[in-house]
């Protein structure tokens, strides 16, 4: 992997995505609806909003997440860009490994700052904000990883956009379950910590994956 | 410096060509004939290295070309049809963007010069006319030197100005010693081309 052209490529999908800030907003206040939904459905006693926050606030960011992703390759694929990205020397993986760094860094921070609001709907006692922060900056890294294969997978398929997330959601179910128990841990005055170390494995296996499927998939596309 | 030997292409269950085979010179340049369909860009895709030949081989220099497609991919510059460029960003940010890509040569201004666009360099791409933005795609040639040029329809929406400013670009690459493959239904500022119909 040569350094250069790889942050080059970050940087470019940065720059882009400032100029589009309606993705990265689009994908926060998706966020904050699906969060704002579960209190219209639970009923607003905060003993049962507080029961089902983790989860909820789990899942309703990385269905945030999965939102960009269907773009991640696609718009590429259409102007050309893919075409002069696999001609660059980068290998496929690195050129997945950039689009999936650039994918967490344009939906991971504003999905945190969303996270308070979020928290607060859900009646999240603050006692377990840090930990929830903690989770969804680690769930959404993962959905990134694995959203970048998937999204490499799905790239040219007819309606790929709708496989996607069948592809994606099934595989990020543990991500929610260590997510979401780190959260009940930290409500429950609990250490979070065993549950934060376990979702960080998740990521530390998915980050020399996850490209690798990326690559092999743009490769062969 | 390029040699196919026998190369052929299939497209889902249908073969596109079969037993193309030319060799390139280093000053060499060879056009792509043939009607809709024949195979033109996907010869080019698959000289690239971005598709895999049915049968044949790629050579270079004698040995095989894909067999390190990033190695490969560093000797050439392809044009594709669709110019590559993003709306949301400025001439002069998307040469700077692709000369980083390929490893930091060449200076953008030089490009865009080379093509007369340096009074746009600071308009959002979106705003471009097509043909403008095809001489952007252009300039990416005249960013840093490779051996070896791959262009499906460069003149494509190009008025007479742009197409000339293109024969100067080319013939400085032959006369370094670069090789050029066009495919194109219009006449291209190439003399002394040969031409392979598909």
């Amino acid at each position: 992997m040569r350094g250069g052209p790889w942050f080059a490529l970050v940087a470019q999908e940065l720059r882009l995505a400032a100029r589009h800030p309606g993705d990265s907003l689009a994908a926060v206040l998706f966020f904050v609806l699906v969060a704002a939904l579960f209190p219209f459905g639970s009923g607003p006693a905060p003993e049962a909003l507080a029961r089902s926050a983790p989860g909820a606030l789990v899942a309703s960011a990385l269905l945030a997440a999965l939102l960009p992703l269907d773009r991640l390759f696609g718009a590429d694929a259409e102007d050309g860009t893919l075409d002069q990205l696999l001609l660059s020397g980068l290998s496929p993986a690195a050129l997945a490994g950039a689009k999936a760094a650039a994918h967490f860094l344009t939906t991971g921070p504003p999905l945190l700052l969303a996270t308070p609001v979020a928290a607060a709907m859900l009646q999240l006692p603050t006692a377990a904000w840090p930990a929830a922060l903690a989770a969804l900056g680690l769930s959404s890294a993962f959905l990134s990883l694995l959203g970048t294969a998937g999204a490499a997978l799905t790239l040219g398929a007819r309606r790929g956009g709708a496989l996607l997330p069948l592809l994606v959601l099934p595989l990020a179910i543990p991500a929610v379950i260590f997510g979401a128990a780190a959260i009940e841990a930290a409500t429950a005055g609990l250490p979070a910590r065993p549950m934060l170390l376990l979702l960080g494995a998740l990521v530390a296996a998915a980050l020399p994956l996850a490209p690798l499927a990326a690559g092999a998939a743009l490769r062969e596309g | 410096m390029l040699e196919a030997r026998d190369l052929a292409c299939l497209r889902g269950e249908r073969a596109v060509f079969a037993g193309v085979s030319f060799r390139l010179a280093p000053g060499a340049a060879l056009l792509l004939t043939g009607a809709n369909g024949a195979g033109k860009s996907s010869l080019l895709r698959l000289l690239a290295g971005l598709l895999r030949p049915a049968a044949g081989a790629l050579l270079w220099e004698g040995a095989d070309a894909l067999a390190d497609r990033a190695e490969h991919a560093r000797r050439l510059r392809f044009l594709s049809p669709q110019d590559a460029l993003k709306p949301a960003l400025t001439p002069r940010e998307s040469l700077a963007f692709a000369a980083r890509l390929h490893g930091g040569g060449g200076a953008p201004d030089a490009a865009l010069d080379a093509l007369g666009l340096l009074p746009l360099a600071e308009l959002p791409v979106r705003l471009l006319s097509t043909g403008q933005r095809r001489r952007l795609a252009l300039a990416r040639l005249a960013l840093a030197p490779a051996p070896l040029w791959l262009l499906d329809e460069p003149t494509l929406g190009l008025d007479a100005a742009s197409v000339s400013r293109l024969g100067g670009l080319l013939a400085r690459h032959r006369e370094g010693g670069g090789a050029v493959v066009a495919a194109t239904h219009l006449p291209l500022p190439l003399p002394g081309a040969a031409e392979l119909r598909l």
